[in-house]
């Protein structure tokens, strides 16, 4: 368990200095470097120079890399021209915020796919399973943006019960203070996960289900209700915890879409307003930001994965 | 992340844990054997029917179906569904049923370039570092892992608002995201196959790394690869749908399906539901019957497995 751990937090380490690197080489891809990007087509040759020596641009690229990786362990990820705020300041203010439509949505998610997935392996090939299967496929391919406009349509417009616009807070509790504003952007972010729990469950269930243990309890009498409750769901269940991990950076794709619909105040609308208007600082800076989420997130489903399930060994 | 799940593989992982047997001398049967399997599932079949159509609508129907693509045309803006438009013209006039069969052939050209694209630079990149073993697995799967971190649609829109919006350039960009799971499959069960007996075998006699992979590493995972590039065509067309949705897709007057989609979006508070439903669908049944062939053949691949 230790040494799994030190390996593991090794790479992940590993890892994130790999996406710097990553992120770092996409920045001097750049047409004409950062500081066209920055100061636009038309500036002079003369503001381009002084650009790339304030930023430090003029420097060779090991030592700008060292200097870059120097700011970021001290938590400047630079400073966002467009929003004229340092990145790091954006972040404290939009993460959470992004992190309660993910988190809703993961649950949503789960509570119903898991059920339903387990429902499809019982009724195996009959019509019910089919009808799940059907939706959870048109659910995967439906572009997330076209899901969120078809259900502010169905019930902003048509049927005028929700609000179309998610809570506009500059916090999570003043976000949480309109609760109902929520229901759809997370319906939405949840139908992103919602196909993939789902094939999962019904797929792991119908592998449980055909296990000695199962005969033993059945043939000892165990009516099937308990069978199915305590036996069989921590069984089936338990792997989905590190498709939970592994499907992050999915998800978090799905939120860059889902918060740009509903114009939910998170980051991925910030990212994306970036990407519009050629912010790149503010775009390097959430890139690492999430992937550090990511290489987090999976390390801690591998890890609580083998607290719910004593066979696995870490190694 | 390399899955540290020794013991217990979970059921939606990938068949690490299958043995694949055999190399060419007996392909051509257990090839048959696929092919049967393949062929039983309906769904997979439909899926293919699906397919060619959209194919044969998007690349010949242009040929039969004459329209006017590239000028706009403000009278006839926003026409509904009727005679000579029989699916309506979109905001600038173009005709929506032509417009779906230009549209299509980029989303398809994309789908398909990326899914080939980023098949031969993963399995190539997994087999070099499964077989390889040792420093080099090490550092080519930490590669992987680090462009695994970053959630794809930042990479995607990263890349995409610094280069020109071309077709190839989408095929390139959305390779570079979605090559990274075609690596690890191929990774892991190349790592079982480089201690097999037929391995050892060749090697004795003289073999070279480059010809193990090729003769024999390669052949083997052929199944993975092919289920892999089935399905990636899938999220590459939704990828690019999603990147036109967000201002980063093909420029007009090319356009793709997620671009007819959500230009059509724009207007839906109209009721312009002829802009809308005809480009999402092509989308939804498009991804869908390459989900099936996807999992069909990766079912058949199994079959195959199963039966030896």
């Amino acid at each position: 368990m230790a040494s799994f751990l030190v390996r593991r937090l090794a790479q992940a380490v590993v890892v994130t200095v790999g996406v710097t690197l990553i992120v770092f080489v996409l920045i001097h891809l750049l047409p004409g470097g950062p500081a066209r990007a920055i100061l636009g087509p038309r500036a002079t040759p003369a503001a381009i120079a002084h650009f790339n020596a304030v930023n430090d641009y003029n420097r060779s690229i090991p030592v700008q890399y060292a200097l870059y990786l120097w700011r970021l362990v001290h938590g400047n990820l630079g400073y966002s021209y467009h929003y004229n705020a340092t990145v790091a300041a954006l972040l404290a203010s939009n993460v959470p915020k992004s992190a309660l439509l993910v988190g809703l949505a993961y649950a949503l998610a789960l509570v119903v796919a898991v059920p339903l997935g387990i429902y499809q392996a019982i009724r195996r090939n009959k019509a019910g399973d089919y009808v799940v299967t059907v939706f959870s496929f048109v659910g995967y391919a439906m572009p997330t943006f076209w899901v969120g406009m078809l259900l502010i349509l169905g019930f902003a417009i048509t049927w005028p019960f929700l609000p179309s616009e998610a809570p506009q807070g500059s916090s999570v509790g003043a976000i949480l203070s309109q609760p109902q504003g929520l229901v759809l952007p997370v319906v939405t972010l949840a139908f992103v996960n919602f196909a993939m729990f789902s094939r999962f469950m019904r797929s792991s269930t119908i592998e449980n289900l055909v296990q000695d243990y199962v005969r033993t309890a059945r043939a000892k009498g165990v009516p099937p209700s308990r069978i199915l409750l305590r036996h069989l769901l921590r069984n089936a269940l338990s792997p989905i915890i590190s498709m939970i991990g592994l499907s992050l950076p999915v998800v978090l794709s799905g939120a860059v879409v889902t918060e740009t619909v509903f114009n939910y105040p998170g980051m991925g609308l910030l990212f994306w307003t970036a990407a519009l208007k050629q912010d790149y600082p503010l775009m390097m800076g959430f890139t690492i930001v999430t992937a550090v989420a990511t290489v987090v997130g999976s390390l801690v489903a591998d890890l609580l994965y083998a607290v719910v399930d004593p066979r696995v060994r870490l190694g | 992340m390399a899955s540290p799940l020794a013991t217990v593989v979970g059921p939606g992982s990938q068949p690490d844990g299958l043995v694949v047997e055999g190399s060419s001398g007996a392909s051509r049967g257990l090839w048959r054997l696929a092919l049967g399997a393949f062929l039983e599932n309906r769904l997979a079949l439909v899926g293919v029917v699906v397919i060619l159509g959209m194919v044969l609508f998007c690349f010949v129907g242009p040929h039969l179906y004459h329209t006017d693509q590239v000028h706009t045309n403000l009278i006839d803006a926003n026409l509904s569904p009727g005679p000579g438009h029989p699916l309506g013209t979109d905001d600038v006039g173009y005709d929506v049923l032509g417009r779906l069969m230009v549209g299509g052939q980029v989303s398809l050209e994309v789908g398909l370039g990326a899914a080939l694209l980023s098949s031969v630079v993963g399995a190539a990149w997994g087999a070099a570092a499964g077989f390889a073993g040792g420093a080099l697995d090490s550092v080519l799967m930490r590669v992987v892992d680090s462009i695994y971190a970053i959630p794809p649609i930042l990479l995607v829109l990263l890349m995409g608002s610094m280069f020109a919006p071309r077709t190839w350039m989408f095929i390139v960009v959305i390779s570079v995201v979605s090559w990274v799971p075609t690596a690890r499959l191929v990774r892991g069960e190349s790592l079982s196959i480089r201690v097999r007996e037929y391995v050892d075998a060749s090697r004795s006699m003289g073999a070279r790394g480059g010809w193990t992979v090729l003769r024999h590493v390669i052949p083997n995972v052929i199944g993975t690869i092919i289920v892999q590039t089935t399905l990636q065509v899938a999220n590459a067309i939704l990828l690019l749908a999603t990147l036109s949705y967000l201002g980063l897709g093909p420029p007009p007057p090319s356009t793709s399906w997620g671009g007819m989609l959500s230009g059509g979006l724009t207007y839906i508070y109209d009721g312009y539901w002829w802009q809308v439903y005809p480009a999402g669908i092509a989308i939804v049944v498009t991804v869908i019957a390459f989900s099936f062939v996807g999992d069909a053949a990766r079912d058949a691949f199994d079959v195959r497995l199963q039966r030896r």
